[in-house]
């Protein structure tokens, strides 16, 4: 079956809705560029602009009249595998940042995405130890390097 | 003959130390993901206030050079550049890494930087009043067609799909715009406050090569890790000497691209990179195997990426004008010393000067023997499993990302631009084309902005820009390029359709045999 599945060539919609997206990009890039004002500072982005929507027109009908190949698109399998590791790096960095403080929420990001992709067991208390010490062996050269050394200062939440 | 007045200067102890700290320093710097050239001689800049100018100089151009070199250690083994020069070597170097010849790509890597980086740096010294002329006969308009020839390499880069190559380079040049124009004071295309300062080279580069990279580590699910991530072969140093020997075509292409862009102001070793390698690879019989992992590949673009290094002070030590980014960090490194370069610095500071080019001569020396013995070790990045390496690259980029600017809109930029190009390169897009143009754009810009300026106070636009000898010359290597690349798609279009009718008729063969069989 899922031999079946993988010789199947993808379907016309995998291109098609890209090339959507990207001449709906192209026309807001374009009509941005030949409406603001000054238009003196829009000189250069009307130029490529221009260039950028007659590609994207092409893109488009390429993938409409199913000529256009590259590319598998993504399959659910796929999606399924990345979208943990997805959610736990946008709630990390997006939220958890700036209330927790820049390294623990990064502490948390290295373990969550070591945990989740681990082939090891996740009940073993010893993968747990295992873990926790490269996490924190990890953390500390990034602590040496870029606050010690570099004198980054990171985002302080209620904690580190 | 003057430099060789000088040559002692270099191995007085304190200077030689700190060659050799820049040289190594600059070797683990550049191979460490999201740590730019640029980036570590801005940050080198502070330890040279303690020393003397010369001192402070040797340190700086170590690091300038062993960066540059070192950054081809993640291009091959994780597919990161570690520097916009080394996009090219991730090409084919990753690909020869994946194949289990790590070692024998990061050898003719480092041997292709050094060979070429030297040659680089004589011309530095021999040549530099007759190529700084040459140099500043580049006006608005060359470097205008130059940024613009770029661009249309960009789509001959990505063979596979000749209209998303260029419309990857069109996103780049317009992600590239995103910010203040700071000549008309004007913001564009901002829509979001993290984009207010516009989108940072270093930030980008990190989201680009860096996230897609984890996703394709995640993507892999939780399979054991039997085998590395980057299987790396051994390989002595004499069998990739060898190597490197048959590789001379690309050498000397590399290194000649290198040589000349580098004297081009402002167009700096990413464009080097790329140049070489997609001249190599349209000059070379078996150009189809570039990109799945020909040697030639990575030793085109580290030539002339090192090669690049040298001539691109021609202009920053005699005109102020950088020949590249780190060039320009390097001039603000020369100014703190109260050192101006130019006639000031070669007739009242012959000293520092030679001395300095000295240096980054025996720098080059070091940088190949240290580099094979770094990336010996660096070798082991690949031995982490998976899981580790995809949370490890995550947590760099974070940061890496972060301390540009120490600003977390950067981290989100950097975050959205990684998961989009992801999901662009799932439907054949490439991140080449996307960074070459978000590089190119400003410059682009800048000289079409300056060019029009000067147009309307002459003849008008079209003779100012194509007009003259140079701009006729690059307008027709524009065309041929975009011709060159058109063909070269349609002509992998038509392979790949002949290889799936044979495949279908093989099949139909194979199925009427097997039906006949069964029926009698």
């Amino acid at each position: 079956m899922s031999q079946s599945v993988s010789n199947k060539a993808p379907s016309r919609l995998v291109h098609l809705l890209p090339a959507t997206l990207v001449l709906v990009l192209a026309v807001i890039v374009t009509w941005l560029s030949y409406t603001r004002e000054p238009s003196d500072a829009f000189l250069f982005p009307r130029l490529i602009s221009t260039v950028m929507i007659v590609l994207a027109v092409w893109n488009f009908l390429r993938a409409l009249l199913g000529l256009a190949k590259v590319g598998d698109g993504l399959d659910s399998q796929t999606v399924r595998r990345v979208a943990p590791g997805a959610i736990v790096m946008i709630v990390l960095v997006y939220f958890a940042a700036k209330m927790l403080g820049f390294y623990v929420a990064s502490y948390l990001a290295f373990l969550c995405v070591y945990s989740l992709y681990d082939p090891a067991s996740h009940t073993a208390f010893r993968s747990w130890i295992k873990r926790l010490s490269i996490t924190a062996a990890f953390m500390s050269v990034i602590y040496a390097l870029f606050t010690l050394l570099l004198k980054v200062q990171t985002p302080r939440g209620l904690f580190f | 003959m003057e430099f060789l007045q000088y040559f002692g200067g270099v191995f007085e102890p304190t200077s030689f130390l700190l060659l050799l700290g820049g040289t190594i320093g600059g070797l683990i710097l550049g191979a460490t993901p999201g740590l730019s050239p640029t980036m570590a001689v801005a940050l080198l800049i502070p330890f040279t206030f303690q020393l003397e100018a010369t001192q402070g100089l040797i340190l700086l151009g170590a690091a300038y050079t062993s960066t540059v070199a070192g950054g081809a250690v993640s291009a091959i083994l994780l597919k990161i550049p570690g520097a916009p020069a080394n996009i090219a070597t991730a090409l084919d170097g990753h690909a020869m890494a994946q194949q289990g010849r790590g070692t024998e790509a990061l050898h003719v890597s480092f041997l292709a930087s050094g060979i070429g980086g030297v040659i680089g740096v004589f011309l530095l010294i021999f040549l530099t009043p007759v190529l700084a002329r040459w140099a500043l006969a580049f006006g608005p308009s060359h470097l205008f067609w130059m940024a613009i020839l770029g661009v249309t390499i960009i789509g001959s880069l990505d063979s596979r799909s000749f209209v998303k190559g260029l419309l990857s380079g069109c996103l780049g040049l317009w992600l590239s715009m995103i910010g203040y124009d700071d000549i008309q004071g004007a913001q564009r295309f901002i829509f979001h406050d993290s984009l207010t300062g516009g989108i940072n080279i270093i930030t980008a580069l990190i989201g680009i090569f860096a996230i897609p990279q984890i996703i394709e580590m995640w993507a892999k699910g939780r399979v054991p890790h039997k085998i590395t991530a980057v299987s790396i072969g051994k390989q002595s140093l004499l069998s990739s000497i060898r190597l490197l020997s048959k590789n001379t075509k690309a050498l000397t292409i590399g290194t000649i691209t290198g040589s000349i862009i580098g004297l081009i102001p402002g167009v700096g070793g990413q464009i080097a990179g790329l140049l070489a390698y997609d001249q190599t690879r349209k000059m070379s019989a078996d150009g189809d195997t570039f990109g799945k992992g020909n040697p030639a590949g990575v030793i085109a673009a580290e030539s002339a990426n090192n090669a690049m290094v040298g001539p691109s002070l021609v202009p920053l030590l005699t005109l102020s004008i950088p020949g590249s980014p780190t060039a320009a960090v390097l001039l603000g490194g020369l100014l703190i010393h109260g050192i101006f370069p130019g006639s000031d610095l070669f007739d009242n500071h012959p000293e520092v000067a030679w001395t300095f080019i000295n240096s980054m001569l025996i720098g080059q020396v070091l940088m190949v023997i240290f580099g094979i013995w770094v990336a010996s070790y660096a070798a082991r990045v690949a031995q982490i499993p998976p899981p580790i390496m995809a949370a490890s690259v995550l947590v760099l980029a974070l940061f890496g990302s972060y301390s540009v600017q120490q600003s977390m809109g950067d981290v989100y930029v950097m975050l959205t631009l990684g998961f989009s190009m992801y999901l662009l390169e799932k439907v054949g897009f490439s991140a080449a084309p996307l960074v070459l143009g978000l590089i190119l754009g400003p410059i682009a810009e800048a000289n079409f902005i300056q060019g029009s300026m000067i147009a309307a106070a002459m003849d008008g636009p079209m003779q100012y820009f194509l007009a003259g000898p140079l701009n006729v010359f690059l307008v027709a290597l524009v065309l041929v390029s975009i011709a060159w690349s058109f063909l070269s798609s349609k002509r992998d279009a038509k392979r790949v359709n002949a290889a799936a009718k044979a495949a279908i008729v093989n099949r139909t063969a194979d199925e009427d045999e097997t039906s006949q069989g069964a029926s009698t």
